[in-house]
């Protein structure tokens, strides 16, 4: 079947799979909730189990679904902007940035003084990264400097995350920057949701809108421009959008790797190497593999708290080496 | 009708000035040839052209100034093909045959049914309908090329811009590209075409511009531009003269020992 006429069904089942995922994480965790009942246990709002629902399962499966199609797309956009299909949202130092600012938060010891000072700390850590990366990169946009710039942000930004961790005040909040770091959606209330979602949606939509630019751009910068594509614009929706986006992902998460990498990779062939198609399958399938992920975290050790970015990247780099060795076999 | 007029086009990168005070104009449908040794400014004056280069002087396309050309409508009037043929996906040659509908798409939406009209046309002008459905990177070089031309020409602008499109293929498809090329000047587009081969440029183009060191140094008919003295000054060679089709066409044929630098 060509792709054209796959792609449809494809949307179709990644967005299948994501609202499944999505009501399993409503109703897998210590306490069993039928997604049979899901409905009345919301509408029963005295209820143990609405509770549950209301103050940890649903924020946990927003934030997934929400997160993971940020990732997703982000790194798509960054694959099809940058041309390099090993660009993520990582790359340009955002997510370093972001984990920098919460950091220092919980160093500073403002956790304790306002309960929004991490994620806003970590927001602000994301928009200094992206302002740093655009005035360095300037009015050239070339892409090996939007590159190296991110690599450099990346590296001063986790060598100041190891002074804070080298300085910390106390092994407790060593502990707790360490634990933060690894990435997490235990815990998290309606007001992280309420506090990263609009960032994930202004976000999304910059990303959703470089599609076009993105496709053209598969002919080189030279053709792009000639066929119409301003390719500031490009960059500024790429990059801020990421910065946007992610930071305020990583804002109530903590760093979760892998996601924006791996999701883009697997999709690229059955959407037949089109960007601007990856987009929005990769939006869908990001959630879908985060909301997987949180479930494993769940289900493979409850009793302990087992960090979803720890779970990503142990899913995720393997899987990673397994598609090399299958795309080295094919071009062989 | 579509009018080219180049005036003073000077584009500096750093100390070096890579086009000096470049002039001529184009009032008609012809096939214009821009060769000159390696180095010369071919492919700066070419982008310089499609609006891609920053330049001193000025560039008008129907009388208005490239630079102050909205994107869009420089991108419906200008076709334009790089030396690169690179295409960073391994998208279905008819996807890249689509990417050159982009300029006629409204705001949102995919592909129309008249874009796929165009696309699939000019692939078969181009003798790549069969590969519609074939990933890009399986094609050969010569493929490949005949794809990217059959891009430009589903973009239908009103001229059209190759940088050294024959390059690396072989004999067969390097004239059936200037065939075609031949064509649309036919169908009313000026075509500017950037040529190493001489004779090629010789036998299929109507004008010839040569450049040397970013210099414009002869501007006319094949035979005006390539006469003994400027084969010898400028490429350092001479040439059999040759008559293809009734047409004056060079063949280079040896290196001249230079004395002292030029």
């Amino acid at each position: 079947m060509s792709a054209d006429r796959r792609y449809p069904l494809l949307l179709a089942g990644l967005g299948l799979l994501a609202a499944l995922l999505f009501l399993a994480s409503l109703g897998i965790g210590q306490v069993w909730i039928d997604p049979m009942t899901l409905t009345a246990a919301f509408n029963d709002t005295d209820s143990a189990e609405a509770l549950i629902l209301a103050e940890i399962r649903l924020p946990r499966a927003l934030l997934g679904a929400g997160i993971g199609a940020i990732l997703g797309l982000s790194g798509a956009v960054l694959q099809g902007f940058l041309r390099n299909p090993l660009a993520e949202p990582g790359l340009l130092g955002i997510s370093a940035s972001a984990s920098l600012g919460a950091v220092i938060a919980i160093y500073a010891g403002l956790t304790a003084l306002h309960p929004y000072a991490l994620p806003l700390c970590a927001l602000a850590g994301a928009l200094v990264a992206v302002t740093l990366v655009q005035m360095l990169v300037g009015r050239s946009g070339d892409i090996l400097v939007i590159i190296l710039a991110g690599v450099a942000l990346s590296s001063l930004a986790g060598a100041l995350t190891s002074l804070a961790l080298n300085l910390s005040p106390s092994p407790f909040a060593a502990l707790e920057i360490v634990f933060w770091m690894l990435g997490s959606l235990t815990d998290r209330s309606l007001v992280h949701v309420g506090l990263a979602l609009p960032f994930i949606a202004v976000g999304g939509v910059m990303l959703a809108l470089t599609g076009r630019a993105l496709d053209a751009l598969a002919l080189g910068s030279d053709v792009a421009r000639s066929l119409g594509v301003n390719l500031d614009r490009t960059r500024v929706l790429a990059v801020v959008g990421t910065a946007i986006g992610v930071g305020g992902a990583t804002a109530v998460s903590g760093a979760i790797g892998f996601v924006g990498l791996i999701v883009p990779h697997l999709l690229r062939p059955l959407v037949g190497h089109r960007p601007s198609r990856l987009l929005p399958a990769s939006a869908l399938g990001g959630a879908a593999f985060l909301l997987a992920a949180d479930i494993a975290v769940r289900v493979v050790m409850p009793e302990r708290d087992l960090k979803l970015g720890v779970v990503t990247a142990l899913l995720g780099a393997p899987f990673f080496l397994w598609l090399l060795i299958s795309l080295r076999g094919r071009s062989a | 009708m579509i009018r080219l007029d180049c005036d003073s086009v000077t584009v500096r990168r750093g100390a070096r000035e890579t086009l000096r005070g470049i002039s001529f104009s184009c009032d008609r449908p012809q096939l214009v040839g821009v060769i000159g040794p390696n180095g010369a400014g071919k492919s700066t004056l070419m982008r310089a052209m499609t609006g891609l280069q920053a330049h001193a002087g000025s560039i008008r396309w129907q009388g208005c100034e490239l630079a102050a050309m909205p994107a869009s409508e420089r991108a419906r009037l200008i076709g334009y093909m790089p030396q690169e043929r690179t295409v960073h996906w391994p998208m279905e040659c008819i996807e890249v045959v689509l990417l050159g509908r982009l300029p006629h798409r409204g705001g949102v939406g995919g592909a129309s049914a008249e874009d796929l009209r165009q696309a699939r046309e000019a692939m078969e002008r181009m003798d790549v309908a069969g590969f519609a459905r074939r990933p890009f990177d399986t094609l050969s070089g010569g493929e490949q090329a005949r794809v990217l031309i059959a891009r430009m020409l589903a973009q239908a602008p009103h001229a059209c811009i190759a940088d050294e499109p024959v390059n690396g293929l072989d004999p067969a498809h390097q004239i059936a590209l200037m065939q075609v090329l031949a064509d649309l000047v036919a169908e009313g587009r000026p075509v500017f075409v950037s040529l190493h081969d001489l004779t090629l440029a010789s036998r299929w183009c109507d004008r010839l511009l040569l450049l040397d060191g970013g210099r414009l140094v002869a501007d006319g008919t094949p035979g005006e531009v390539l006469d003994e003295n400027r084969l010898a000054g400028v490429y350092g060679i001479r040439a059999e003269h040759i008559d293809i089709g009734g047409r004056p066409s060079v063949v280079p044929s040896h290196l001249i020992a230079r004395e002292g630098p030029r």
